[in-house]
């Protein structure tokens, strides 16, 4: 049996890459309190807007861009409903993800009836013809850019310990003169705008379309990414590779002989098999932020 | 002597008023500029004299502010001056309103009324960002410090933009700050692992790092050791030589005389005087915030209350000779054990004082006691039944009533103080498979009476003062008629009325025959209520001596680990 490991690294990149920056997203959010269940419908709101963008203005940049606006609104959304209205954050995060899910399917089969989608202007590979490099240009965005900023930011910038504070003690955090929903209402924003760009790296780079379902349960994933990484940066990074590896494993397993008898849904299972064992091997003595789950009031 | 409305400062020395005038000329970071940049001539208008001629402009005016939560005034009108460089302590029963008061001055509370002046100007605040902005600092009751974070980046919070932190700079920022106070404190530490004076001191340095003019310290003492107190103080008074103005809140009437200038009262939301300290005998303080002369529990009130006599002459079928039993309790801790080989009997209708400088096991063995550890080794009986390592819901079954020193955690917050006060003892008010809510309510209301609580047995009990909680914890342990009691730290936090009450009830229940252990870092409350005393070091217990006519100097010996050989040796 052979493992073509330079394609198997090549997959993981781009698998992984909606994953990063999902879980980016939930890192921010769950660093300032909020567990942003609304992240599974965000990301599939980003992958419906970025190829409704890109169709319509004919350009996959302008769908990106569109797709990122419309994270932006779905982060606020899940504000109002924790920060402002203080509604208990699973009941307004799943309600998030069924409306904003909803609202994609039902506008879809509206414009494009039943039928199948049309194909858009989607981003192309850099470095076409070298094996691993061969990359979409938001895979490097991603890893090079967005991973090392957020890092940063959450590490050495006052935003990171301000979000961190808010996150831990948010009476602490007012006390100190910061504005604890601002703070909030920021970290939903941008982790939105994160997790759609998620989204969008489905529509407009894996797959040049939209389908219903198209998110398949990732937004999920990097939950527990978020979790098995404890909260940090690059462990999520780590686990967003690692279910991507397996993931892209699974598919060369499939059409190689050995692996003939393995029926196909076990191995498409494998890759969740592996977070679950991940966070039954990791999630013991987890510290969550101090505030976790907490709507901050002040008395 | 309420000078607040006669005293107008003249508007013409006023400073600019975006707020207080900076303390350091040099800018934030220059601390040790401050000493040098402040007028001097203003500090020593107030200064120790306490006189309320003094011609400085005050730092706070606070005129006629109200506060009510629903139907309940807090604050009723209250009028109080703050001078630069003075200490002026707040005195009042629980309840009475100080907390809320100080919280207005922060911005955490919104005031119903009334005007907030700073340095002459009247200022709205409406956040602490307000009120830091203003000069002013806090250190709440309950400190708000990141627990997860360094020392450094605790300091930092406030004053970070959105950038990057300067953290080599912050380093240098506490540094400065600690040197103010004449201490020591490592920026890199996290704040968790600090002790509760370092913690506090860590709010100090954070309020001072902001440039505060006016630091506001809410029973600051009430969690400190005495070492930590007499540091508190020698800070406080480097602070005020430095011009800023401190207001003090304290329930212990030997701390306010000794370190306040000016004293006011605040009994049910209203200033009923302010004095100068000087002027002031503890004795009349208490009567100014009770309303009538108050005494507090001594000795001869213990022997009146009767004891053991009495105890021994119980019927036959007495519970055995020791209630409360533990021997060779062995608790693994960090680093060292934390206990260390405890045995330790109580009889029925005696008071077992445990003293010691807080850290030296005392947490440990009342947990150990309550169910809430498990020892590594050793037994613990209550009332001849084997409660060794078993759940809280057992050894309150046995016959142990518990009261901890953490109230916050004894309380479902969220829950009402009806619930609240029936949580250790569902069974009895059940019907059916139902809670019997009427039963429920009467009981509360016969406690909320007995244990003169002040709140409504509807009341979420996150919202009590912190004295009316723990009365709350003393009348669900006490209802229970345990055989024997642990006790915990019983009054901190208790103004003197409230810490008169809880004493009489330890005594009575002693009278009843229950075997009482009494752990507790206030010698005073010891010696006055125990029988005997055994002094815990390091986890284990190094001397005991009876109390009546015990030696204080011999007693602090023993609390600093020399044993009670050794001690009655130097
Ligand atoms: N958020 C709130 N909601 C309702 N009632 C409140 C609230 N905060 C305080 N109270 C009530 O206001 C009264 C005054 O409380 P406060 O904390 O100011 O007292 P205190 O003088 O500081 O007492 P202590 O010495 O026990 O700390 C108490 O009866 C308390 O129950
Ligand atoms: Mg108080």
């Amino acid at each position: 049996m052979t493992i073509a490991y330079l394609a198997l690294l090549t997959a993981m990149l781009t698998t992984a890459t909606p994953l990063v920056l999902a879980a980016l997203g939930e890192v921010i959010t769950e660093r300032a309190g909020i567990l942003n269940l609304g992240i599974e419908g965000t990301m599939y709101v980003g992958a419906f807007t970025g190829f409704l963008g890109a169709e319509l203005f004919g350009s996959a940049w302008w769908g990106l861009l569109i797709a990122i606006v419309a994270g932006v609104l779905a982060g606020l959304l899940m504000a109002v409903l924790t920060v402002t209205l203080g509604v208990n954050q699973h009941v307004a995060g799943i309600g998030t993800t069924l409306l904003l899910i909803a609202a994609c399917d039902f506008t879809s089969r509206l414009k494009y009836g039943g039928g199948t989608l049309p194909q858009i202007p989607k981003f192309g590979q850099l470095f076409a013809d070298v094996p691993v490099a061969s990359q979409f240009l938001l895979t490097y965005v991603t890893f090079l850019v967005i991973v090392p900023a957020a890092w940063y930011a959450l590490r050495a910038t006052g935003m990171g310990l301000k979000l961190g504070a808010v996150g831990e003690n948010p009476e602490a955090a007012d006390a100190a003169g910061i504005s604890v929903a601002r703070v909030r209402y920021a970290a939903l924003a941008i982790g939105g705008a994160l997790m759609a760009m998620g989204g969008a790296f489905l529509s407009l780079a894996m797959l040049g379309s939209f389908t219903l379902n198209i998110t398949n349960g990732r937004g999920w994933v990097a939950i527990a990414l978020v979790i098995f990484a404890r909260w940090r940066v690059w462990p999520a990074v780590a686990g967003g590779l690692l279910f991507a590896a397996v993931d892209a494993l699974q598919l060369q397993l499939v059409v190689t002989p050995e692996f003939a008898a393995v029926p196909r849904e076990v191995m498409i299972a494998l890759p969740y098999l592996v977070v679950i064992i991940a966070l039954a091997v990791s999630g013991r003595n987890l510290r969550y932020p101090g505030a976790y789950l907490q709507p901050y009031r002040r008395t | 002597m309420n000078q607040s409305q006669s005293d107008r400062p003249g508007r013409g020395d006023m400073p600019a008023p975006g707020g207080l005038p900076p303390a350091s000329s040099v800018g934030s970071a220059g601390f040790p500029g401050s000493l040098i940049g402040y007028d001097a001539a203003r500090a020593s208008g107030a200064g120790r004299s306490g006189s309320p001629e003094a011609r400085a402009v005050p730092l706070v005016q606070l005129r006629g502010i109200r506060k009510s939560f629903g139907d309940l005034l807090v604050n009723d009108g209250v009028d109080l001056t703050l001078l630069p460089g003075e200490v002026h302590a707040l005195l009042g029963e629980n309840g009475a309103g100080k907390t809320t008061l100080m919280r207005i001055l922060y911005g955490l509370t919104r005031p119903d009324g009334g005007v907030i002046e700073i340095a002459g100007a009247a200022r709205t605040i409406a956040s602490p960002g307000d009120a830091i902005g203003a000069g002013i600092g806090m250190v709440t009751q309950h400190f708000s410090l990141v627990g997860r974070m360094t020392v450094t980046d605790n300091l930092l919070l406030s004053r970070a933009g959105a950038g990057r932190l300067d953290r080599r700079a912050g380093r240098r920022m506490v540094a400065a700050a600690a040197e103010r106070i004449g201490v020591h404190v490592d920026p890199d530490a996290v704040v968790e692992k600090l002790s509760v004076g370092e913690q506090q001191r860590v709010e100090i340095l954070k309020a001072l790092s902001r440039d505060c003019r006016v630091l506001i310290l809410d029973e600051p003492t009430a969690v400190l050791v005495p070492q930590d107190v007499a540091a508190l103080f020698a800070s406080i008074r480097l602070l005020t030589a430095q011009g800023i103005g401190v207001l003090f809140i304290s329930h212990k009437l030997g701390e306010v005389s000794e370190i306040s200038d000016r004293v006011s009262v605040l009994r049910r939301g209203r200033i009923i005087d302010t004095v100068p300290t000087a002027g002031a005998t503890p004795a009349r303080l208490a009567e100014m915030m009770v309303g009538r002369p108050t005494v507090g529990v001594r000795r001869d009130d213990r022997d009146a209350a009767g004891g053991t006599e009495l105890a021994d002459a119980a019927p036959p079928s007495a519970p055995p000779k020791d209630v409360l039993s533990v021997r060779g309790l062995r608790l693994a801790g960090r680093g060292k054990e934390a206990l260390a080989g405890v045995t330790l009997s109580v009889a029925p209708g005696e008071i077992v004082g445990v003293a010691g400088v807080s850290g030296n096991g005392q947490t440990e063995l009342v947990q150990v006691l309550c169910g809430l550890a498990k020892p590594t080794a050793g037994t613990v009986t209550v009332n001849g039944i084997d409660v060794t390592g078993a759940d809280p819901e057992k050894v309150i079954a046995a016959g142990l009533g518990r009261i901890t020193e953490d109230r916050h955690a004894c309380v479902v917050g969220k829950l009402t103080v009806a619930q609240n006060l029936v949580m250790e003892d569902l069974p009895r008010f059940r019907r059916g498979p139902f809670l019997d809510r009427t039963a429920i309510r009467a009981h509360a209301e016969r406690l909320i009476e007995e244990f003169s609580i002040k709140a409504k047995p509807d009341d979420p009990i996150s919202t009590l003062s912190g004295g009316n909680m723990q009365k709350v914890l003393l009348a669900r342990t006490l209802a229970r008629d345990p055989v024997a009691l642990v006790v915990s730290q019983p009054t901190r936090g208790l103004d003197i009325g409230a810490t008169e009450f809880v004493h009489r009830q330890l005594l009575a229940r002693r009278a009843a025959g229950a075997a009482v252990l009494l752990v507790s870092e206030d010698l005073e409350e010891l010696l006055a209520l125990a029988d005997r005393i055994v002094v815990i070091y390091e986890g284990a217990l190094v001397g005991e001596l009876p109390a009546a006519g015990a030696d204080i100097e011999r007693l602090g010996l023993m609390m600093a680990g020399q044993s009670a050989q050794s001690g009655a040796a130097a």
